[in-house]
């Protein structure tokens, strides 16, 4: 299992890293998305405004949603689907791999917001970077439930539109729990009980996916 | 004593959205043969290549493929043991042609070492360093093979392998099935209009989700 | 045995209900603070349990039968499927009994109420799995993707609840809501919550026995449909 998610994680990435989808499609509409969350709170409060934590985690729910459609539509031409289900991969190693090359991607994106963050939305240097810990933690987990929510949408109708209504429900606690942290840290403090939502909620979609991902991939 | 057939449907029946592409399918086929699937569009060849490997459910009738019951059994035993062919290219188009194979043969516990006499059998030695997104339909067809070539697979399912090659191209492929039949394996063939090949060959017609005639 | 219990069903209920309206509306008194509106507590608590607890413990044990391969059914996904589908009409009930009791309260038909926001979210998840099983014709395909969802979702549960529980009480400052809700019960009334919540559970049993007889009919009409496309599909090939 553990070769075959480093076999699919590499992949993935290289596959980004040769496409840079994310790269100039992704990463730019973040940005976009930080700054007309500033235009959106009005010439007074985009500089000082205590929604800056909270704006940042809902640009990032949304990128992630691009992500996810991303690392789905990899695998979704019809010819490549049948050639590497004939590969007879473990559908746990593939979950790991599609999952942890999603999070790797999203930690990336996620340091390139967080700077855009402290600039467009001036919260305070130190304090942002006091929240990188619980943003790593809430982007894996992100990325866990968005390979499992991106797979469940596969094959159907409309997998993009219908992705978010799936995911985004789930993805509530966690944007609570990023956003709480993330103010927390910019007052200097860092409560546990949000640690506790998001790494429930990780290791929920890990054993979730490693136990249920070949039920999706096989039919 | 005969070996036991590789493959044998008994009223096969596939529903796709409550539409029965297969209407009740009913063959045999022997070890280290060569059978083609003839028929019209629409007819149900695709389907019939897509349930011999495991792609698609049975929804009704009965059907063993390689010791793997299609109904009951586990379909992923079953698709390890196919290679797939299919007419809208075969692999990860960001990825270069060395690069989707060196997948396939880590996936396959393969060694690196098969990729190159593979890509020279086809005539992609030059290209293999070229993005597939970049590479022509025929090239890609060339790599599919060469997919399979590194795959060998015990049943080889070729989903109108003879689409968009040119001259070289068919009699490569003709010479490729001559030496897969021979080395054993079973493939299953699905085409427009006969093949040229010269190899002793069984071709069924199908139409309208069934097998109407057999030579 | 089974059979008159079934022809009971819908009887009893109607009984049940209107026992419960009768002696919410007229036998028991006002409460003194809040008045007629206290009147919701025969209706608010029960619509709950039957969406919270009732119906999505039901979807999320079929879905859970369905995943398990000795218990896999079609059966398991049709009851998931309408206890699903009953949650979510339950859900919106909740939520409408809830708004029309908070509004004096709050001031506003919607407030950021702890309980209020995971059920809101709860009822978006049964809203995801009734899209997701739109998006999908073939039945077998169909009914693993949304057992997997349902299963997911009920993970979810306890987590969405205590993260917004959490983000409601753990911050800083007056709580918006702090108007004591629970009311003194005794007597008439405590009976009367009971039979409501008798009530609303048969309410469920009903809709979800119809939901799921519609099902059954939905699918037997999809059988002769199949058996007609398979001998078109037969004559196609003689032609």
């Amino acid at each position: 299992m553990i070769a075959t998610a480093r076999l699919v994680a590499g992949k993935d990435l290289r596959i980004e890293w040769r496409s840079r989808v994310l790269l100039w499609q992704v990463v730019p509409f973040g940005v976009m998305a930080l700054v007309l969350s500033g235009l959106a709170l009005g010439p007074t409060r985009a500089g000082h405004s205590s929604a800056g934590p909270g704006l940042f985690y809902l640009v990032v729910l949304l990128v992630t949603l691009l992500a996810i459609n991303r690392s789905q539509a990899i695998e979704r031409t019809p010819g490549t689907r049948a050639s590497v289900a004939t590969l007879g991969l473990d559908p746990g190693g593939v979950f790991l791999g599609k999952a942890l090359a999603l999070a790797v991607e999203l930690w990336v994106i996620g340091a390139v917001l967080l700077a855009g963050t402290v600039l467009f939305l001036h919260t305070a240097l130190s304090g942002s970077l006091e929240a990188v810990p619980s943003l790593v933690l809430t982007l894996a987990a992100l990325a866990a439930a968005g390979t499992l929510y991106g797979a469940l949408t596969g094959e159907g109708a409309a997998p993009t539109t219908l992705l978010p209504v799936l995911a985004l429900p789930g993805f509530a606690p966690l944007l609570i729990a990023g956003e709480r942290s993330f103010s927390a840290a910019l007052a200097g403090g860092s409560p546990w009980e949000w640690w506790v939502i998001t790494l429930v909620a990780l290791v929920a979609y890990l054993a979730v996916g490693v136990l249920l991902y070949g039920v999706l991939e096989e039919s | 004593m005969t070996a036991p057939p590789v493959a044998e449907l008994e009223e096969a029946v596939v529903l796709t959205g409550g539409f029965p592409v297969l209407a009740g399918v009913t063959l045999r086929l022997e070890p280290a043969t060569l059978t083609v699937i003839v028929g019209a569009n629409g007819a149900g060849k695709t389907s019939l290549l897509r349930l011999l490997g495991g792609l698609d459910p049975l929804s009704r009738g009965r059907g063993v493929v390689a010791g793997v019951d299609l109904a009951h059994g586990d379909r992923r035993v079953l698709r390890r043991r196919v290679g797939w062919l299919g007419h809208e290219g075969s692999f990860y188009d960001d990825l270069s042609v060395e690069e989707n194979l060196h997948f396939a043969c880590r996936a396959l516990n393969r060694p690196f070492t098969d990729v190159a006499p593979a890509l020279a059998r086809v005539g992609l030695a030059e290209r293999s360093r070229t993005t597939t997104r970049r590479l022509s339909a025929g090239q890609r067809r060339r790599l599919a093979l060469a997919w399979l070539l590194v795959r060998r697979p015990e049943i080889w399912l070729l989903d109108e392998p003879y689409a968009s090659l040119d001259d070289a191209g068919r009699a490569l492929l003709d010479e490729l099935l001559v030496d897969v039949v021979a080395a054993g394996a079973t493939v299953v063939a699905s085409a427009h209009d006969p093949l040229r090949t010269t190899q002793t060959r069984r071709t069924l017609t199908l139409a309208g989700g069934r097998v109407v005639a057999a030579s | 045995m089974k059979l008159l219990a079934q022809r009971l069903l819908g009887p009893v209920t109607l009984v049940s209900m209107a026992l419960t309206i009768w002696l919410g509306l007229v036998v028991t008194p006002p409460d003194k603070v809040q008045g007629n509106l206290a009147r919701l507590v025969y209706v608010h608590p029960a619509v709950a349990w039957v969406a919270l607890y009732l119906s999505f413990g039901t979807a999320t044990i079929a879905s859970v039968l369905y995943l398990w391969p000795r218990t896999r059914s079609a059966t398991a996904d049709r009851v998931a499927h309408s206890a699903m589908e009953v949650s979510l009409v339950f859900i919106a009930l909740t939520l409408i009994t809830g708004s029309i009791w908070g509004r004096p309260t709050w001031g506003v038909w919607w407030a950021w109420d702890a309980r209020l926001t995971s059920t809101a979210i709860l009822g978006l998840l049964a809203v995801g799995y009734l899209a997701l099983r739109r998006a999908n014709d073939d039945p077998e395909l169909r009914a693993k993707r949304s057992a997997v969802f349902a299963v997911l979702s009920a993970i979810n549960v306890p987590i969405i609840h205590f993260s917004v529980l959490w983000w409601k009480t753990l911050h800083q400052g007056a709580t918006v809501f702090t108007a004591n809700r629970t009311l003194l019960i005794h007597g008439i009334m405590a009976w009367t919550l009971l039979i409501s919540f008798v009530a609303f559970s048969l309410a469920y049993c009903w809709l979800l026995r119809a939901r799921y007889r519609l099902e059954v009919a939905r699918e037997t009409l999809g059988a002769r449909a199949i058996d007609d496309a398979l001998a078109a599909r037969v004559l196609e090939g003689r032609s």
